[in-house]
């Protein structure tokens, strides 16, 4: 296997692992949330987000059985890896919190995906190039629906305002990680900060919440090096994979 | 009218039922968010339909909120919404002096004229 | 007109068939139970939600999890549409839901029972759905149109849940035999619950029917239990798995199948409060509305503010 086809299943992995454990946490609202149009909204989000990970981890099976000889598939990579291989940011795999912190990290998360796809839309290769295409539609929604909610959560109560600060304070130390490209990244991605960074700030200006400054940056998710959080996650994931080795169903 | 409904069906279960019952003293206190109606345009040359009802704490969020609960499957490519208390509707009692007016103006209808079967086009 | 003009002109419109629209006059006891049993089938779904969102997480594979989810939030909605259709009687969604979380109001017992293995979800989309689906069927024929409509729109999105209940049996059936165990244990617990679904049986009720007069219900408990029965006891062939009841058989003479004798102690128990789940059920409502309560208050507020703000604007 050469470094670049390596590469690009790495990054095709990556992509796919941030939608999955972003829509396994956010599935945890379904049945469970402030009131039943917000359960359904947030319902679609996750399904949209499993959807492309499905789209991603069916590419990077193609790409890892023509190289290997593998029996890769998108169930395979979901469930039969461990921590050390998934490579999605930490941002996804943090606990949902409150309502607050929910909304405030999918704002979060769709607007770096977005400028993202934007770009690998461009891709030369066109498997990505096409989920990018399908994707960003759903995104555009993401970022209007979290967008507006942290605007109504930042100036609606007192209350809703605290919990928004907590929820910055929470998330901000896990933004720096979206623009540090990881080996299998191209080292471009740092030119989509500011825009990144302006969009935020547009948002926040209406949710009259501030930017921190000064943050230490927490990193590690794009090379396996995860939070805590994450082996629960897969080990409830995975549970049946693992306890019925080679089951169909 | 004094009719006793006892009868246990699924989706039915009377007052009474469980032992433990306890009358709901909660009072409400929270504002609610208010009620709207939902209409909706299946596709392109269509008009709106009326689709259901939901609650939204503004016109906005009842657009996106009739997006995510009304087309979850392909229903719709257009919203209207409106906040319920702004519907004026007719009242029934006056269905007779409204509707039943027109039931004997079978002149307005095409079917009303006889014509030889050799015009064509009309 | 008299109070008995109406009564009769009601009486009238339902023996010939013409919904009862909200705005029309009807009797108070016609009003008192559609409310009750719309607001009951609402809370039932969003009740259901809880035993099968129990899996989302565990899902075996990405395809099951997003057609779990999907299932989960369509009965969400459902409960939305029927909210909606019981707040055109005179009762808010907020009272209804602080009923159901007060323990005031009551919901399918079905759901008060636990989802133990992966192969309860199949159970449930074929037995629990497709019970609730031959009451429904009729639901979309009742008299009071709201109602009426509401389950037109339900019916056709539930189809899709009894079919992928099976479908999801169907491949544990040809599974390993773990999963074919597993399977056949889902419906050893599901199936009887299923057949409480219904109801008492008809000879249990001394009181005169008022609902069928009023058709609200269109068929009795047991008539819709046997057309269950029935349909199930054929389709369970193709499993290759087997129903609890050794005096389940066909009956050439009725054209039906005889079946044993309902555990009716277990039945009202459960209604009562008795069920393995009932307590966690009305625990996990209760914290999703009163955390969620903090949200609902935020959103009013930023809506009033901003109204606020457009009018200082337009001044």
């Amino acid at each position: 296997m050469n470094k670049s086809s390596n590469q690009l299943i790495d990054y095709t992995i990556y992509l796919g692992d941030c939608a999955l454990i972003l829509g396994q946490r956010n599935a945890e609202w379904c049945a469970h949330g402030p009131i039943l149009e917000q359960d359904i909204a947030i319902t679609n989000i996750t399904l949209d987000l499993i959807g492309q990970s499905r789209n991603f981890y069916q590419y990077a099976a193609q790409l890892i059985n023509a190289v290997e000889n593998k029996n890769a598939t998108e169930d395979s990579l979901a469930y039969l890896r461990m921590e050390r291989d998934f490579k999605n940011l930490l941002i996804c795999e943090l606990p949902n919190g409150d309502w607050a912190q929910t909304v405030l990290r999918q704002f979060f998360f769709s607007t770096f995906q977005q400028l993202l796809f934007e770009k690998l839309k461009d891709s030369p290769d066109e498997h990505l190039s096409a989920i990018a295409v399908k994707s960003i539609k759903e995104i555009n929604y993401h970022i209007k629906w979290s967008g507006e909610w942290v605007i109504r959560l930042g100036d609606g109560t007192e209350e809703s305002h605290n919990r928004m600060i907590s929820a910055v304070n929470n998330l901000w130390m896990y933004t720096g990680e979206f623009f540090i490209a990881a080996d299998y990244e191209n080292s471009d991605l740092i030119l989509l900060k500011n825009k990144w960074l302006d969009k935020v700030k547009d948002i926040f200006d209406e949710a009259t919440l501030t930017v921190p400054e000064n943050v230490f940056m927490q990193t590690g998710g794009k090379t396996g090096n995860h939070t805590e959080y994450l082996g629960f996650v897969l080990s409830e994931m995975q549970s049946l994979q693992r306890t019925y080795p080679g089951a169909e169903w | 009218m004094n009719i006793q409904i006892k009868k246990f069906y699924y989706g039915d279960i009377p007052d009474g039922a469980s032992e433990n019952e306890k009358p709901n003293t909660h009072k409400l206190t929270e504002a609610s968010w208010p009620l709207w109606e939902v209409f909706m345009r299946s596709k392109q040359g269509l008009d709106h339909k009326h689709a259901g009802s939901l609650h939204a704490a503004d016109a906005q969020m009842a657009i996106e909120n009739g997006r995510d609960v009304y087309t979850r499957r392909q229903e719709g490519i257009s919203i209207w919404v409106v906040e319920s208390k702004y519907i004026h509707a007719s009242n029934p009692d006056d269905s007779e002096m409204f509707y039943e007016p027109s039931e004997d103006k079978v002149y307005r209808h095409p079917t009303f004229y006889d014509l030889p079967d050799e015009l064509k086009h009309m | 007109m008299s109070l008995h003009d109406f009564e009769k002109s009601f009486q009238n419109k339902i023996d010939n068939e013409i919904k009862i629209e909200p705005k029309d006059w009807m009797p108070e006891a016609y009003r008192k139970t559609n409310l009750r049993q719309i607001s009951q089938h609402a809370h039932s779904e969003i009740v259901g939600m809880l035993p099968e969102g129990n899996w989302i997480s565990r899902a075996p594979s990405l395809k099951r999890k997003v057609i779990l989810i999907a299932k989960v939030q369509d009965e969400a909605g459902h409960g939305l549409y029927l909210y909606a259709a019981a707040e055109t009687l005179g009762m808010s969604r907020e009272q209804m839901i602080d009923d159901l979380n007060s323990g005031k109001a009551k919901y399918s017992s079905i759901f008060n029972y636990p989802t133990l293995s992966w192969a309860d979800m199949g159970a449930v989309g074929w037995l629990v759905d497709g019970a609730a689906i031959l009451n429904q069927v009729m639901l979309c024929r009742t008299s009071y149109g709201p109602y009426a409509r509401a389950m037109v729109r339900i019916c056709k999105e539930e189809s899709f849940h009894q079919r992928q209940g099976f479908e999801s049996l169907l491949v544990l059936s040809k599974g390993t035999k773990e999963q074919r165990d597993m399977c056949q244990d889902a419906i050893n617990r599901w199936w009887w619950p299923s057949l409480m679904m219904f109801g008492p049986k008809d000879s249990e009720s001394t009181n005169s029917d008022q609902s069928m007069k009023w058709k609200i219900k269109r068929k009795t408990n047991d008539e819709l239990r046997q057309s269950f029965i029935d349909m199930i006891a054929e389709q369970i062939k193709l499993l290759g798995m087997t129903l609890p009841d050794p005096n389940l058989k066909w009956n050439e003479n009725r054209k039906h199948y005889d079946f044993g004798e309902i555990n009716w102690e277990e039945f009202w128990s459960v209604v009562k409060g008795n069920g393995p789940c009932n307590k966690q059920r009305l625990v996990a409502r209760n914290k999703a509305h009163d955390e969620g309560a903090w949200v609902r208050a935020a959103a009013i507020a930023y809506a009033e503010k901003r109204k606020n703000k457009l009018k200082i604007k337009a001044a």
